[in-house]
């Protein structure tokens, strides 16, 4: 069940069809869906606007509504950078711009290389240690400039 | 000997559960049992792990992996004096102690994915009480008792909203929690959950039996990974003990409970927006009325209580509504949790009772400002709060006495500011932030936040116009006035009480084009202090557009008109002799 780009469908066919019929289970399938590409492919919404007969277009509408959903595969890495009220405080601007700096990227930018994504997002709830980034779900806290171009080294050392 | 690590997501962060890997690795099993714990609201002190041994307890703060050896060690000697350079400090005890805890007392001090520590510590008492020997009536009237107002920033009477969703006719009603803890700053709930979870559990389910509603689902937000995967293991393992699900405590009542995950929407923080988003639609607020107690999910009567709320219900069952209002001020019972951040020294969760006022908070148990400076101001419920001044350090911490201030009590987000923090910046942050998570249902709000944010754009930059803040003003009232939920009506409040008690920090950026803080980067002007310049060249070497000039071991100089104010000399400069001005 591959798609022409190489999306398979199959991976979410079961998921899918245990909430199809659960009525609300609409962003409860798009994060699902995330999980498993980590992205929403759009072969994914059209199948599963096929499935729940919901359209696609709004599906699309509930999709951008949220941040959390993205559309367009990620790096390896998916940094994301803390935009809380006490990381702005503690100079998390700084930490932006190193990021920009050392990788090259912008906000919603992945490296070339298909290694590092950075994304901008709400306070991640670690205000103690701000300013704050999560890198695959494991967050390194009290960042300076320095700290972080290290983080990011190590990890492209690893690959 | 039991070992105790606290293992919040802060406390995993600053390496707890480096610590904990280490120990389980290298510990003597027979001499302490070893197991974690939530958060106990230290932050500025994690990695923390605490030695119980007989019944004296000892904390010890700031573990690293190196301490690991030094922990087993003690375990076999007893001989304090290898942990004593990481037990905590009479002075940081006082964090603690200086605090009373209701909603929090149980949170880093019972391992939140075993049940049987919470129900050895009265645990599931509450519920019990309710369902054998209370009416739901009852329960409304101790709640009523109690005082009790919602935590979530509104501050609402807790029993109304109850008796409102009690009244509503209709066999199929809903008790849902408000776990999207948006404000950014804020992490009580993300801790209660984290720490203590069955706590809400309990809460919830007492708020279920009061309002008649057989189902209960907590909405938790995206971000908190940790607190999604305890709360369900939580709800797993008190269903399988005949807490939740069909006849619970062996009595006629039947409730379940699931947790939907948010997707990333600050406005699904209101309560309307936040059904829609449940029923799997845009986070869009509805029109009220009707109420949610009267038309909310699935147009069924619910209740929707934020968590820190439910945390303090089953204190309030257990010890009665009296003791709980004994606490407080005249118009705010009971308690608050804030957490207390930003340029502070001891930043972490604090749990005081209404009616202390914000020097205990921020001096008495925060210790004060950071690195010897000078605090300028706190901020206090986040997008939809206000920042209060130096000068009114001594506003009494109560419903009535914040709003009076322009701020909200809001959520429990309090950062504090101090000399290096520009108030117009801070009011951009929070602009920016409103703007980008306004829905876009009306218009006041989308298009209204979009204009002061502009406004602000231009004033930070050096491009403020003459009238700028009687047009901001003029625009804060309109918004206030015209928008459709909370989060438009409070977005102008972090600008009306900035522009409220600094107005001569936005008269500086548009008349004197400058920033008093030295933050807003395009107004400053960067120059070397030729006394402390040792000539190192660093700064030159690393000048991305060759501004700087000078020679070795001479004092270098920095040509303004190539600038491009970066910092990234100052940011090398090992001697600060990098100004700015």
């Amino acid at each position: 069940m591959s798609s022409k780009n190489g999306i398979d469908l199959s991976l979410i066919q079961d998921m899918v069809e245990e909430y199809k019929d659960i009525k609300g289970s609409l962003i409860t399938i798009l994060q699902k869906t995330q999980e498993v590409y980590d992205y929403l492919p759009e072969e994914a919404i059209k199948y599963i606007s096929e499935k729940t007969s919901i359209p696609c277009s709004e599906i699309m509408g509930v999709a951008t509504f949220y941040t959390q959903f993205r559309f367009q595969p990620v790096g390896k890495y998916m940094v994301m950078l803390c935009q809380g009220t006490a990381c702005h405080v503690n100079g998390s601007k700084k930490i932006m711009k190193t990021i920009n700096e050392y990788l090259g990227i912008s906000d919603g930018e992945t490296t070339e290389d298909g290694l590092f994504s950075l994304k901008c997002v709400a306070c991640l709830g670690c205000c103690s240690l701000s300013p704050v980034m999560m890198i695959n779900d494991k967050t390194y806290g009290s960042l300076t400039p320095e700290k972080t171009r290290e983080i990011l080294r190590q990890l492209k050392e690893e690959n | 000997m039991k070992i105790v690590v606290g293992q919040g997501s802060c406390g995993i962060a600053a390496g707890a559960a480096k610590v904990y890997d280490g120990l389980n690795n290298n510990l003597d099993k027979s001499k302490a049992t070893l197991t974690f714990s939530g958060c106990v609201g230290m932050c500025y002190l994690e990695p923390i792990v605490d030695i119980y041994d007989d019944d004296k307890m000892t904390r010890l703060v700031r573990v690293s992996e190196n301490d690991v050896d030094n922990i087993c060690k003690f375990a076999q000697t007893k001989d304090y004096s290898l942990i004593e350079n990481i037990t905590i400090s009479k002075d940081d005890e006082e964090f603690l102690t200086k605090q009373t805890r209701i909603a929090l007392r149980k949170c880093g001090i019972i391992n939140p994915e075993e049940i049987d520590d919470y129900i050895q510590s009265d645990g599931y008492t509450a519920i019990e009480k309710v369902l054998t020997t209370m009416s739901p009536e009852d329960v409304i009237e101790t709640i009523k008792t109690s005082g009790l107002a919602g935590r979530g920033g509104a501050g609402f009477p807790t029993w109304f909203k109850w008796n409102a969703a009690r009244q509503s006719q209709g066999d199929e009603k809903y008790l849902i929690c408000n776990a999207d803890e948006g404000d950014p700053g804020a992490f009580m709930d993300r801790a209660v959950i984290e720490s203590d979870p069955h706590n809400l559990i309990e809460g919830m389910i007492i708020g279920a039996y009061a309002i008649g509603a057989k189902h209960a689902v907590v909405y938790v937000r995206a971000e908190y990974p940790l607190a999604i995967k305890r709360l369900q293991k939580a709800i797993d393992q008190a269903t399988e003990k005949g807490f939740l699900g069909k006849n619970i405590c062996g009595t006629e009542f039947s409730c379940d409970m699931k947790i939907k995950a948010g997707a990333g929407a600050f406005v699904c923080g209101e309560e309307t927006a936040l059904i829609e988003s449940l029923e799997g639609q845009r986070g869009m607020p509805r029109l009220k009325p009707p109420f949610p107690a009267q038309s909310g999910y699935w147009n069924k009567p619910s209740n929707i209580n934020n968590v820190e709320t439910f945390a303090n219900v089953t204190w309030i069952i257990n010890n009665g509504g009296e003791a709980f209002a004994a606490m407080g001020t005249e118009n705010s019972k009971g308690t608050k949790v804030f957490a207390l951040t930003g340029k502070i020294k001891r930043g972490g969760l604090v749990e005081i009772p209404m009616g202390k006022t914000l020097r205990d908070v921020i001096y008495d148990i925060g210790g004060g400002i950071r690195d010897n400076k000078e605090f300028k101001a706190v901020q206090l419920g986040g997008p939809s709060g206000g920042c209060i001044p130096a000068e009114l350090i001594d506003t009494v911490i109560d419903y009535k006495s914040l709003g009076a201030t322009g701020a909200i009590m809001g959520s429990g987000g309090m950062v504090v500011m101090d000399e290096s923090t520009c108030m117009v910046s801070m009011a951009k942050f929070f602009l920016d932030f409103t703007a980008k998570e306004s829905c876009g249902k009306c218009v006041h709000c989308r298009i209204g936040t979009k204009r002061m944010l502009e406004i602000l754009e231009r004033i930070t930059t050096g491009k403020g116009q003459e009238n700028d803040i009687e047009l901001l003003e003029e625009l804060c009232f309109a918004i206030k006035d015209g928008a459709l939920c909370g989060l438009g009506q409070t977005a102008p409040n972090p600008v009306l009480t900035t522009i409220k008690y600094f107005r001569n920090e936005y008269e500086a950026h548009i008349n004197d084009k400058k920033c008093p803080a030295c933050e807003c980067a395009e107004m400053l002007t960067y120059s070397i202090d030729k006394e402390l310049c040792k000539g190192c060249t660093l700064c030159a070497i690393n000048c991305p557009v060759k501004a700087i000039n000078g020679s070795v071991k001479t004092a270098h100089e920095i040509n303004s008109e190539i600038c491009i104010k970066c910092g990234k000399c100052k940011e090398v400069c090992k001697f600060s002799a990098v100004k700015l001005s």
